[in-house]
């Protein structure tokens, strides 16, 4: 449409959202203090599975500042069920979820009782006086044993089975038989990978004040989803809607972890009903990881079946989900997300996808960056790999001979996904130039031949991710309970100034400065005279929030689409102005001229007009204002090639990455230095997967990994000098020609590093290394032991409850 | 998180901090920089009655020439030991060692006095203190009294501290113009050594007059690998690796590590 001087989109703006950020001049949700405002403090269970005899709250009531002790059966009349928005089939099983456990506890670091208190310590205090008598039960925490039903999570239910969800490509009609293809094959593969446990280590924990104040309740919590969490504590509570306000004041990272209705924010409404006080509760670092939802936990068994030239023909996936003790927001939706994505990028006849989630004393997992996806392409990019070692290919030419050419889009997939566009050749060629495969081929090579005890591998994720979530109509037939269109508002201030309100909720992704940037090109108004109102129902009442490489791709449609809105009606007014036909109006760089003459107004005059009203069009309302609500028709489909190199020292069993390059093709690219940004970020959390990080539990189903000295983050140190570059090729489901970039690095790099350390260690005899290949299993699988051989990780502190050295 | 309530106390001289550790009883608690004690109090792994802190005895920091030996104060940090220059020519090891520890805020408040205190096994200043053959100087009740590293750490997270008593000095021979080296194998920046060597290599007329190497974190203290060192005496640079093998006799990971990283870490102290 029209422009600015220098088009904004495109440009590698700093973030404006970032001084205030990065200097905590803000308010994060812990900073508030409201008069009168109690605290409160949350005992969790130690054990992973007991009943509950008896809780003793008389000492800790007694104690000083202590206003009241609450425990599971004070709330059970009105806590309800926390919700689970996604049941994936007719026949899910789904266990009631309480907040605050009532008779028994289900996970080490469920909540089963609550102090409240006038201050944070005095409240913490008191926990310890709090007497909970357990008898405990057997504790299921193994996947495959769960299944055996010997030990239930749930009695009730009678089994650890809550669905089974199955796609296949012969019933759906988008492919052939699997069972037919693997019989008449001449190569099946089979394989079975871990995802291990991973925790969403956003870097604000988890916090929440209730202000039940004026006939209102005004939440403000440190969540991804201030919409849907509205929706859901109103669902939940039985409080009326509209007595509800939930701001996401400025949120410090989520990754997933936030994308949640958490027992903690529920028990805040409740007990700030029950004090008439507002109520805050601020995590530590320690309850975070015991408490807020996990990511990943599947077994993937998959079989490949394939012609000896190398096409691909049949891919079964069976997986066993680990749902943790509770069906979260959208838990058992998860490894869903994935079914769509194992096929990825290549051409298979057959397609069969068996998913069985399971109940397990572990704490529940839910989304994490990527959701679903990151496993899906973790699998094919290994088996890929397998199939390359089976036929004597080189990987990536076998990879090459199976994708989907780019002049085959619009594809349709086996698993019934229409990929709109992309260019597998592009990335790849890019990628292959700056990572310099031959010369590392032949490094490899001659540290082969030298038995060099540094030995190099090179590993590729050639992935295509599906983002833009999500077309409702998709939604609605995958059994979710809402939408996935986005909205977005513009008010034109009479000064010319402009506010954008947006149904998306950045926590950290730099939403203020790029949705600002859209409008200016579309307006033709300075950058900064753009202001983006985000994360409040009162102002921002309609939205479905942050998750899944979403906002762009459609609350920036739903914002491209209400600026439009916002022209039309001023095109209109500006003829009226300049007494023209409306025909004859041409708009560029913020200023409406009469073709041909030299009359103008600028948008700021016609802003003005339509304010004061003074002499509208006949039936013409005052005010510029748009809203605009976009359902997408179809899922974007950023894809990329992702090149690492790693070393492995054979004789310590430790893994360094030499270097990394990332091609993505994320669409069109409105800022690249937050692309660059968020695919760093990703890359960071892919490879942690692959080297570092782990939730490990005990035999007692006591979370081992329960702080950052056990729980191996990865910071920059830890991480190669990233190389990346993009390929452009423009999504046809939006105007913007965007994608979604904020999976793409984690869904990607995971694969790459793994298959680089096979790589590098598969000619001594080395077929398989679960993650995270820590130095030990490296070692351990280079001996010839078992790829799981690991004794745990060291605990608390690094090495306080233990010889320490996490191994 | 949220420690249990303690009191807090300032003395302003040794004597003073030792008279309140004997007034407050076995449950007070020394605080010297606070980088592992603060992480305990929080987790409420340990509910100090009382904490003295230590931190304003500045008799207790900087590093002074002692003739044939340094003497350390125990409130000296990571950060002064990594810049100090007679820790530089005289124990280069410690300062090799220290610039691995943790990360710049830690090493600002973290002493090296707390470190030895503290007696995690995979704390790393246990093991180049015992094999540099460092002596403890304790303030207590009774007087002074001085403690060789290879009798103050006595096991995992123990030493030969009394509660009532206070590290003020630690006294270091002098290496001068030996060559040194620290080989530390962590899974992160921040993470813990999962085991390191500790290496420091004397070399006169092209061969080892004499060695000292120290292991972290493959016991429930710090190990001097004793064997090793012997091997090497009068020995050329060639013989570190079978000598090395002396490391450890063991066949798990640790003790693999063991052998590898000071084959590493001996290599690379001869190399300076
Ligand atoms: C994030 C992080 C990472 C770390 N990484 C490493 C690492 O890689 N390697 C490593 O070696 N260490 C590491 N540390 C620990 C760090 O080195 C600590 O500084 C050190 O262990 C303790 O020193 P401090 O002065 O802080 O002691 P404090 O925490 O104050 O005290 C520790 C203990 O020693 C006692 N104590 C201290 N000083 C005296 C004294 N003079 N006399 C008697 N008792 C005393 C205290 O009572 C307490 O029991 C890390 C710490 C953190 C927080």
């Amino acid at each position: 449409m029209t422009a600015t001087a220098e088009p904004e989109v495109g440009k590698a703006r700093l973030r404006k959202e970032d001084a205030r950020l990065i200097t905590g001049q803000t308010k994060w949700t812990d900073n508030l203090q409201l008069t009168g405002m109690l605290h409160m403090a949350v005992l969790r269970s130690p054990v992973a599975h007991a009943r509950i005899r008896s809780i003793d709250c008389s000492r800790a009531t007694a104690m000083p500042g202590v206003a009241i002790v609450l425990t599971g059966e004070d709330l059970a009349a009105e806590q309800g069920s926390l919700p689970c928005a996604w049941p994936i089939t007719e026949d899910m099983l789904a266990p009631a979820a309480p907040a605050l456990a009532v008779d028994q506890v289900n996970f080490a670091g469920e909540a089963v009782a609550l102090v409240i208190a006038d201050n944070a310590y005095r409240a913490a205090d008191a926990l310890a006086a709090i007497d909970v008598d357990y008898d405990e039960l057997p504790v299921v925490l193994d996947l495959e044993e769960a299944l055996q039903d010997n030990d239930l999570v749930h009695p009730d239910l009678g089994t650890n089975k809550s669905a089974t969800w199955i796609f296949d490509s012969a019933e759906a009609g988008s492919g052939t038989n699997v069972e037919d293809e693997i019989a008449s094959a001449e190569v099946v593969l089979e394989r079975t990978f871990r995802q291990q446990r991973l925790i969403p280590s956003f870097m604000e924990p988890r916090s929440v004040v209730v202000d039940p104040s004026a006939d209102m309740f005004t939440i403000w919590s440190a969540t991804q989803i201030p919409h849907i969490l509205r929706w859901m504590l109103a669902a939940v509570s039985g409080i009326a809607e509209h007595r509800i306000r939930v701001i996401a004041p400025d949120v410090g990272g989520g990754f997933g972890g936030k994308l949640q209705v958490t027992p903690e924010e529920l028990l805040c409404l409740l007990v700030a009903r029950r004090m008439g006080r507002p109520v805050k509760w601020t995590e530590s670092r320690t309850e975070s990881m015991l408490s807020g939802h996990h990511g990943r936990d599947q077994i993937q068994k998959i079989t490949l079946s394939a012609r000896r030239d190398g096409m691909v023909t049949g891919l079964k996936v069976e997986l066993l989900a680990d749902m943790g003790a509770y069906l979260r927001l959208v838990t058992p939706g998860i490894p869903i997300l994935g079914a769509f994505m194992f096929n990825a990028i290549y051409k298979f006849a057959a397609y069969r996808f068996v998913c069985t989630n399971v109940f397990t004393n572990k704490v529940p997992t839910d989304a994490y960056r990527g959701a679903g996806r990151p496993e899906a392409t973790f699998a094919i990019e290994r088996m890929m790999d397998e199939l390359a070692v089976e036929l004597g290919r080189d990987p990536m030419e076998l990879r090459q001979q199976n994708w989907i050419k780019h002049d085959e889009f619009p594809f349709s997939t086996v698993a019934g996904l229409t990929y709109d566009s992309g260019n597998y050749e592009a990335a790849t060629d890019r990628a292959m130039e700056l990572f310099d495969y031959s010369a590392l081929r032949e490094e490899q090579a001659r540290r082969r031949s030298s038995r060099d005890p540094v030995q190099v591998g090179i590993g590729i994720s050639t992935y295509t991710e599906m983002c833009g979530l999500a077309p409702s109509r998709v939604l609605g037939a995958l059994r979710y309970a809402a939408g996935g269109w986005e909205s977005a508002s513009i008010r034109m201030l009479p000064t010319g100034k402009v506010e954008v309100i947006t149904g998306t909720s950045p926590h950290g992704q730099g939403h203020e400065t790029v949705w600002s940037q859209i409008v200016a090109d579309r307006l033709g108004v300075p950058f900064e005279d753009v202001e983006v109102l985000h994360g409040d129902t009162a102002s921002s009442h309609r939205g479905m929030d942050s998750y899944g490489s979403r906002s762009l791709a459609v609350g920036g449609t739903a914002l491209v689409h209400a600026a439009d809105k916002v022209l039309a009606k001023a095109r209109r007014l500006a003829a009226h102005m300049m007494e023209c036909d409306e025909a004859d109006v041409e708009f560029a760089t913020g200023s409406f001229s009469v073709r041909g003459t030299s009359t103008v107004r600028s948008l700021g005059d016609v802003v003005l007009a339509a304010h004061v009203a003074h002499d509208l069009p006949e039936g013409m309302e005052p005010g510029l204002d748009a809203d605009a609500t976009f359902d997408p028709d179809n899922f974007s489909f950023p894809h990329g090639t992702h090149l690492c190199a790693t070393e492995v020292d054979t004789q310590t069993g430790m893994v360094r990455i030499r270097s990394y390059v990332a091609v993505d093709d994320v669409g069109t690219v409105v800022n690249p230095l937050i692309v660059d940004g968020q695919v760093h970020g990703g890359l960071a959390q892919g490879i942690a997967q692959a080297l570092y990080e782990e939730a490990i539990h005990d035999e007692t189903g006591t979370l081992t990994t329960a702080t950052f000295a056990d729980y191996l983050v990865p910071s920059a140190a830890d991480l190669p000098a990233f190389m990346t570059a993009r390929t452009a090729t423009p999504a046809t489901s939006n105007p913007l020609g965007v994608k979604g970039v904020g999976e793409a690095g984690t869904i990607a790099s995971t694969p790459a590093v793994v298959n680089s350390v096979l790589d590098a260690v598969r000619h001594l005899g080395v077929r398989d290394i679960e993650m995270p290949l820590s130095p030990e299993r490296v070692w351990t699988a280079l001996r010839g032991g078992a790829a799981e051989a690991s004794t745990p990780a060291a605990g608390g502190l690094g090495s306080i409850d233990s010889q320490g050295g996490q191994s | 998180m949220i420690p249990a309530e303690f009191r807090y106390l300032c003395p302003s001289t040794v004597d003073e901090a030792v008279r309140m550790l004997v007034e407050e009883g076995e449950d007070a608690k020394v605080i010297a920089g606070g980088q592992s004690l603060v992480p305990v109090l929080r987790m409420r792994l340990a509910a100090p009655t009382a904490l003295i802190d230590i931190g304003g005895l500045t008799e207790l920091t900087g590093v002074r020439d002692d003739g044939d030996s340094l003497l350390i104060g125990a409130m000296t940090t990571h950060y002064e030991v990594q810049r100090d220059h007679l820790i530089h020519d005289h124990a280069l090891l410690l300062k090799l060692v220290t610039d691995t520890v943790a990360d710049p805020q830690v090493r600002h408040r973290g002493t090296f006095g707390g470190s030895l205190c503290h007696a995690d096994p995979a704390g790393d200043l246990l093991a180049p203190a015992l094999a540099l053959d460092a002596v403890m100087i304790i303030a207590g009740p009774g007087g002074r009294r001085e403690v060789p590293a290879s009798e103050f750490f006595v096991g995992y997270f123990e030493t030969a501290l009394a509660p009532d008593e206070i590290l003020i000095d630690v006294r270091v021979p002098k290496y001068t113009g030996w060559g040194a080296h620290y080989e530390k194998l962590n899974r992160v920046a921040q993470a813990w050594s999962i085991v390191a060597v500790a290496a420091a290599v004397q070399i006169s007329g092209g061969t080892i007059a004499a060695a000292r190497v120290g292991l972290t974190n493959v016991g429930s203290g710090p190990v001097r690998a004793v064997d090793v060192e012997s091997a090497l005496v009068g020995q050329p640079v060639s013989a570190i690796s079978d000598a090395a093998l002396l490391a450890s006799s063991g066949d798990g990971y640790k003790d693999n590590l063991a052998r590898v990283l000071t084959d590493r870490a001996l290599t690379a102290a001869v190399a300076g």
